[in-house]
């Protein structure tokens, strides 16, 4: 009797301390960008005052028009979409062929050759930066598309995922391809590769995020505002001596991840179950 | 007997061994090359040419390197700066580790389940993962700020004394971490997510039948049975965290005096500042040094009590 009456009172309790618990969590993870677009909406008056304002008092749209004065907004925007369709076009042509091979080929070597894809996989690019630095500025190529573009042609991640995706298709479909009087690279690019759609873009979206939002590479390899891609101009907004106007840098910030949010709205399944593609096996 | 040979090819195991298609014999390798030319170049190349600059004393100022023995590390583990590089690094990446993974864990038992608003929630906590860290450090330190950021504005209307973040050399590498973890947490999730929705249902009914409580399940089942993701992960936020560079070049440059500095943004000063490239190398060897082994002990300890199905 005690206890159904304890789980009466309680339970009310409980659910108003769930839901707050999940509001919180929301509030956590949404209140940054929230932050950046209201920010982005203030005159600079506004950013600095305190305690700060939730809302601004009334929404300005200059900020926007600003950020794209204070750096060369579509050269950068133009480098961007140049430097992501560079290496997804690039990595196509790498992965495609070596994922096939892998999966479906026997021949000697497979495996060493695999691990060195592991390798790839494994081992960070924070590491390398300088002598692929050196090599490039050997070439004369620092400063170009090559060095933003060609390190990333050999997509260990791209290759993880085709392979994964080749092995999985029935053997029945190529049985059927023989029987059809194809040869090998009949049934590779007529049978395999329409198949292979939903995983190519896959490795699109994904190299997409990871090259748009990459702020660490271009930053190394380049020094020129010619070859120099958007997250570069975002953080240049900065002032680390002297005042920065926040609600420019939010506004310019707001231009940056706009395009990320939109693919992510329209294929967040697809994002979502490649990432977790990868990572499991 | 067409039969037969379907058979044949279907029985292969369908992880290594890849089913039998006639061929050439060069036409493997053939498709292989781009990608191999692409490792070899930037992955096998680069960290020979890592390994043999560190024993140089090579500059971006001058010519002809010469072969200077150990005397970089010598000098590395005698600067006062390196060594508190190691210590930032080292605690970055405990910290990043421990915590990304245990709020993972939680927030994945916590929003794995199939309705709308959960499925909302997640997408919540994985949104910052594929935002670029230019604008997730800008923000932060936004809101950072020790004079008009909203964290310390929050903390007043508490009646809490300001915290200094990023101002204060004991509190700035936590504060990274917390930017980092903020950012990642979501993508380790959806993995243990993805993890937990394979376990079989019919375990957790025999538990029920069992009479097991709730946190047995939880002990008993669910972390055994998560222990190959738990592992990867380990890996994954490792190695996430000992190269860790934009929040700390955008937000902190190290700064105050040293306290954040970490082993990627020490090698990018030596090189690119002071270009002093063998120094900065035998830097860049001695973390290499540092993932291979960690990710060794990974393999060595854990693989051992890794449950799988």
């Amino acid at each position: 009797m005690t206890s159904n009456l304890r789980q009466l009172t309680s339970k009310p309790i409980s659910t108003v301390f769930k839901s707050l618990a999940y509001l919180a969590l929301i509030c956590m993870f949404i209140f940054p960008f929230f932050w950046i677009l209201s920010n982005s909406l203030k005159t600079f008056q506004e950013t600095m005052v305190f305690p700060p304002k939730v809302f601004p008092e009334k929404p300005i749209f200059s900020n926007y028009v600003e950020a794209l004065k204070r750096m060369p907004f579509f050269k950068y925007l133009i480098n961007s979409i140049t430097v992501n369709v560079l290496i997804l076009i690039s990595q196509f042509i790498v992965i495609i062929p070596a994922s096939y091979a892998f999966a479906m080929y026997r021949f000697r070597g497979r495996g060493l050759l695999f691990t060195l894809v592991l390798f790839g996989f494994m081992l960070p690019q924070q590491l390398t930066f300088v002598p692929i630095y050196l090599m490039f500025g050997k070439l004369k190529l620092l400063n170009s598309y090559a060095p933003l573009v060609l390190p990333f042609a050999a997509s260990s991640f791209g290759i993880f995922l085709l392979r994964q995706y080749f092995m999985g298709i029935p053997t029945e479909i190529i049985e059927a391809g023989y029987l059809d009087g194809m040869n090998n690279r009949q049934i590779m690019i007529y049978l395999m590769m329409p198949m292979a759609k939903s995983a190519l873009a896959s490795v699109a979206l994904i190299s997409f995020i990871t090259h748009w939002n990459d702020y660490f590479w271009p930053l190394v390899m380049t020094n020129t505002q010619k070859v120099r891609t958007l997250p570069l101009g975002v953080a240049a907004l900065r002032v680390t001596d002297g005042t920065t106007e926040w609600n420019v840098l939010m506004a310019a910030n707001m231009l940056l991840i706009l395009p990320i949010l939109f693919t992510y709205f329209f294929a967040h399944k697809q994002i979502k179950e490649a990432l977790i593609h990868s990572g499991i096996k | 007997m067409k039969r037969k040979d379907s058979e044949n090819i279907r029985s292969r195991p369908n992880s290594g061994s890849p089913l039998k298609i006639k061929h050439g014999l060069l036409v493997p390798y053939v498709m292989l090359l781009p990608a191999m030319a692409g490792l070899g170049a930037f992955v096998v190349y680069p960290l020979v040419f890592l390994v043999r600059t560190s024993f140089t004393d090579r500059s971006m100022l001058r010519k002809n390197p010469r072969f200077v023995g150990l005397s970089n590390y010598v000098e590395l583990f005698h600067s006062q700066e390196f060594l508190s590089v190691l210590k930032n690094s080292l605690l970055y990446a405990l910290l990043f580790v421990v915590f990304s993974i245990a709020i993972a864990l939680l927030f994945a038992v916590w929003l794995n389940k199939p309705d709308r608003f959960h499925s909302f929630a997640q997408s919540a906590v994985f949104i910052p993962y594929i935002v670029s860290f230019v604008t997730i450090s800008l923000v932060w330190l936004w809101l950072m700020d020790p004079q008009y950021g909203l964290l310390n504005s929050l903390l007043a209307v508490f009646k809490l004394k300001p915290y200094p973040w990023l101002s204060d050399v004991k509190t700035v590498v936590p504060s990274l971490v917390l930017v980092s973890v903020w950012k990642y947490v979501g993508y380790y999730m959806l993995l243990l997510i993805a993890a937990l929705q394979n376990i079989p249902q019919s375990i957790y009914d025999a538990a029920k039948i069992d009479g097991a409580s709730g946190r047995a399940v939880f002990l008993r089942i669910t972390i055994p049975l998560l222990t190959p993701s738990l592992f990867f992960l380990l890996v994954v936020s490792t190695t996430e965290a000992l190269r860790v560079f934009d929040p700390i070049n955008i937000m902190t440059q190290g700064g105050p005096i040293n306290s954040s500095s970490v082993f990627v943004y020490f090698i990018y000063e030596y090189a690119f500042k002071y270009f002093r490239i063998g120094y900065a190398s035998a830097g860049g060897v001695i973390l290499f040094l540092i993932i291979g082994i960690l990710v060794a002990i990974y393999f060595n300890m854990l693989a051992k009590k890794v449950h799988y199905q």
